[in-house]
């Protein structure tokens, strides 16, 4: 693997000493940990920008009347937070969390193609500069919901070709990043890390990885179609030309159902990496937990028309799509009480790590009882558009997907860093965010239910005191993640030395290396006996 | 040593913080407890969606009972500050796995079963004695009276209009009916099979009275039907709005509905025909394109 010809400055791939430093590090990273790295810090500002986003959203409708926006710009917060959340917040954390894990997990150096995940990597400011200048467009930011549904998304000024241009680099990034995770997986195992017993995270990766390269190009398609209807002369979405506006429906959210568990599997994955650790107990039903992911990623694909309940279905496909979701609660059941089985008869602690995936145990738990109600479609004709929709899709995916993140975060962080964080102010910034999560979206069960529509910026005077109990969580909820970078920040500044294996019942490759890792993780692969000790048993 | 103080903290506020939430649930179940449930609505289908609603309610929350207690037992029994040691052995176990799908599998049969049945009964469209053919626009409402000659717009009302505006400095505690008041009301029977006819004409909005039960798109090109009795007695004032996201105006274009007595209606009725035919208003039948799709289920035969 000679290369004919590097400068002095250039990362030589058989030379370890001689990486590159100061900018060209980052820019023109390949190794998966700098890259990694920087999903992370990506993830983190986008979180935090799409959050600045919600307390706009939750300051107007603290109280009735309109006291801060216009209804325009507020449709247009809503929309953005929701993409900046999905595809800036979420899914690069996932990705950054994948860097830095995967190959660590399964004993090979790197990822299979640096390059190529250097370009994942680098697609997403780029993108995200993109989305979010339209808010500075003519016609401002898009307006029509995350879910663009045509015609009123068509009805968007400069921001909506920008806006699609930009989901179409983040789709690029997501499937280029994808191939990789996949490809390194089946190919960079070191010797005795089989299938069947590599890390859950792993396999929550492989089977996410799956989804995004089936999902995202349907994404892509419909998307274009809405460019073509609007710039083209095409008529996919308009009855006047003989097409659907239900037809995009179909499509976005063949998409965006296995979207969805994109979003989630990974957490599933996490958790079961966390849990054992602190019960000192292995993971409860290895194999059947393999199998319900695998269960879910494959229904997820037939589930995807219960968001479109209310579009006039025909009866057959209503009944096939409310049985059809009702049966995803079977594999995500069997993993709950999988988690379940694990704590029996273990010996638990609570470090941060273990208060976060306990609080997701509980509270995703709940987000998967909304569900099952909004599954039943003669229930969902009063739910749907509704803010018991809002409620369940944010417990899912805030005390769901977000949880699991920081609960990612807390765990491995010392073993990134080499030095371990303030677990007691770690243990503030979880209580105070169980507590307002909670103050924050439980009263939308109840304004949903009361009757509140969903993305409307002023509502009737009935739903003035959850309002105002939701919007007092939410700031609750905002101001209590900046405890997360700033205990980040003071761990890497002045953490105490972590070990290789910092917490006490970790089990799994990674917890065999160094704290930090050394530049290679694993080069040469791990030993027989490394292995051995490493992998689930 | 400040770890065993941080697990006990840990491990009481955690269970607090699970009991609390855990109450908080099994607390909603009072219907209409000061707007923390669904409504029972005053129509056929709005009864029934509230049953099929609660019964799937009360399994969560068995459910629930179940699984957080299993939970919040092992959190409160083999916590390592007490002294728990681990059962390594307790791996895996095919049995257990086998019982915990199927008992779910067999729950959910249990729901099925009334959700299909509720289902059939929403798609019966038969037997409907007045047809309401329902337009949306950004951002107001269009009702034709199919048949009748009777057509008009529903549109937010002065008052709330003008208190909505971005800092109007009008507090909407004084308004009647902040936001959910309109200047012309649907009028229907109380006691009849009625079917809305639902569509738009520039983008997808959505028709939903929370107190009839239903709600669906109207989507521009298409009919889409829904149907509503409202009980003989109920007769009164229901108010709804506009369920899918239209545009800047979205959350200002409520749907008010007044059920009368049907010879009360058919007063109304009478006086609003005489009152469109002066007034020279087109016909509303003739609105009733034949080169629109009509999208409307196979009605089930009963």
């Amino acid at each position: 693997m000679a290369y004919e010809t590097h400068t002095a400055d250039e990362h030589s791939h058989d030379d370890h000493d001689h990486k590159p430093h100061g900018w060209r590090r980052w820019v023109y990273a390949t190794n998966h940990k700098d890259i990694g790295t920087m999903y992370l810090i990506f993830a983190c500002v986008m979180f935090f920008i799409g959050g600045f986003m919600a307390m706009i959203i939750r300051a107007e409708l603290f109280q009735p009347g309109l006291q801060l926006v216009e209804p325009q710009f507020f449709n247009s917060m809503t929309t953005m937070h929701a993409l900046l959340m999905i595809f800036g917040a979420v899914m690069p954390a996932w990705t950054g969390l994948a860097n830095w894990m995967i190959p660590m997990q399964v004993g090979a150096p790197d990822m299979a193609l640096p390059r190529l995940n250097n370009f994942s990597f680098w697609i997403l400011p780029f993108a995200f500069t993109l989305l979010l200048s339209t808010l500075f467009v003519p016609g401002g930011a898009p307006a029509g919901g995350w879910t663009l549904y045509p015609p009123l998304s068509l009805q968007a000024g400069d921001g909506l070709p920008m806006a699609i241009f930009a989901i179409h680099l983040m789709g690029a990034s997501s499937i280029l990043g994808s191939i990789n995770v996949v490809v390194t997986i089946m190919n960079m195992r070191a010797p005795g890390v089989g299938l069947l017993n590599m890390p859950l995270f792993c396999w929550s990766w492989l089977i996410t990885a799956y989804l995004l390269i089936a999902t995202m190009p349907v994404l892509a398609g419909a998307v274009t179609m809405l460019l073509t209807d609007h710039f083209f002369g095409t008529s996919f979405f308009s009855a006047s030309g003989g097409g659907d506006p239900v037809m995009f429906q179909h499509i976005f959210w063949f998409f965006g159902h296995p979207e969805v568990y994109i979003l989630i599997l990974p957490a599933f994955g996490i958790i079961s990496e966390i849990v054992p650790t602190f019960s000192r107990k292995p993971l409860f039903g290895y194999d059947a937990m393999v199998y319900a992911t695998a269960a879910i990623a494959f229904l997820s694909f037939i589930v995807w028309a219960h968001h479109m309940f209310t579009v006039n279905m025909p009866l057959a496909g209503q009944l096939f799509f409310t049985l059809s979701t009702m049966l995803i609660s079977i594999p995500t059941g069997v993993k709950v009480f999988n988690w379940t089985a694990t704590m029996w008869k273990g010996s638990l602690s609570f470090e941060p790590p273990m208060l976060f995936a306990l609080s997701f145990l509980f509270l995703f738990t709940i987000g998967g009882f909304s569900g099952l109600m909004l599954a039943i479609v003669p229930a969902d004709f009063q739910y749907h558009d509704t803010y018991f929709v809002v409620a369940h899709f944010h417990y899912v995916l805030v005390p769901g997907a977000i949880f699991a993140i920081m609960a990612g975060v807390y765990y491995w962080l010392p073993k990134w860093s080499g030095k371990m964080y303030d677990q007691k102010l770690a243990t503030w910034h979880f209580w105070l965010s169980a507590i307002f999560v909670n103050v924050l979206f439980f009263p939308q069960h109840f304004l949903g239910l009361a009757g509140m529509p969903r993305r409307i910026p002023d509502y009737s005077v009935q739903f003035a005191d959850w309002n105002m109990v939701s919007s007092i969580g939410a700031f609750g909820f905002g101001l209590s993640q900046l405890l997360l970078p700033y205990i980040i920040w003071k761990c890497i500044k002045s953490g105490s030395k972590a070990d290789a294996r910092s917490w006490e019942g970790a089990h799994g490759l990674e917890w065999e290396l160094s704290s930090p890792p050394p530049y290679h993780s694993w080069d040469p692969p791990p030993s027989r006996e490394i292995v051995a000790r490493g992998v689930q048993h | 040593m400040s770890f065993h103080m941080k697990n006990a903290y840990a491990r009481r506020g955690l269970q607090a913080a699970a009991i609390s939430l855990f109450a908080l649930l099994a607390s909603v179940a009072h219907a209409d407890w000061g707007g923390l449930n669904m409504t029972e609505g005053v129509s056929v289908l709005s009864k029934e969606i509230y049953g099929l609603h609660m019964e799937i309610f009360y399994w969560c929350v068995a459910i629930g009972v179940v699984v957080f207690g299993a939970m919040i037992y092992s959190l409160v029994k083999f916590r390592k500050s007490q002294g728990a040691k681990a059962d390594t052995t307790l791996v895996h176990s095919t049995r257990v796995e086998i019982i915990w799908t199927i008992i779910p599998i067999l729950i959910l049969v249990a729901m099925a079963i009334p959700t299909a049945r509720g289902l059939i009964m929403i798609e019966d469209m038969e037997g409907a004695t007045l047809d309401i053919k329902v337009t949306g626009y950004q951002w107001k409402w269009e009702y034709e009276y199919l048949g009748h000659n009777v057509s008009f717009f529903s549109t937010l009302k002065r008052d709330s209009n003008e208190a909505r505006a971005l800092g109007s400095g009008i507090d909407p505690k004084t308004v009647p009916h902040y936001l959910l008041d309109v200047d012309n009301p649907l009028v229907i029977p109380s006691g009849t099979k009625i079917r809305f006819l639902l569509t738009a004409q520039d983008v997808i909005h959505a028709w939903w009275v929370p107190a009839f039960g239903m709600k669906k798109d109207a989507v521009p090109g298409y009919l889409a039907p829904i149907w509503v009795q409202v009980d003989a007695d109920k007769v009164g004032t229901y108010r709804g709005q506009c369920a899918e996201l239209c545009g800047q105006d979205h959350g200002f274009m409520p749907i008010v509905v007044e059920v009368k007595s049907p010879a009360d209606y058919d007063t109304w009725l009478r006086a609003k025909q005489a009152e469109q035919k002066l007034a020279g208003e087109p016909s509303a039948t003739a609105a009733l394109s034949t080169t629109v799709a009509v999208a409307t289920p196979a009605a089930v035969a009963q």
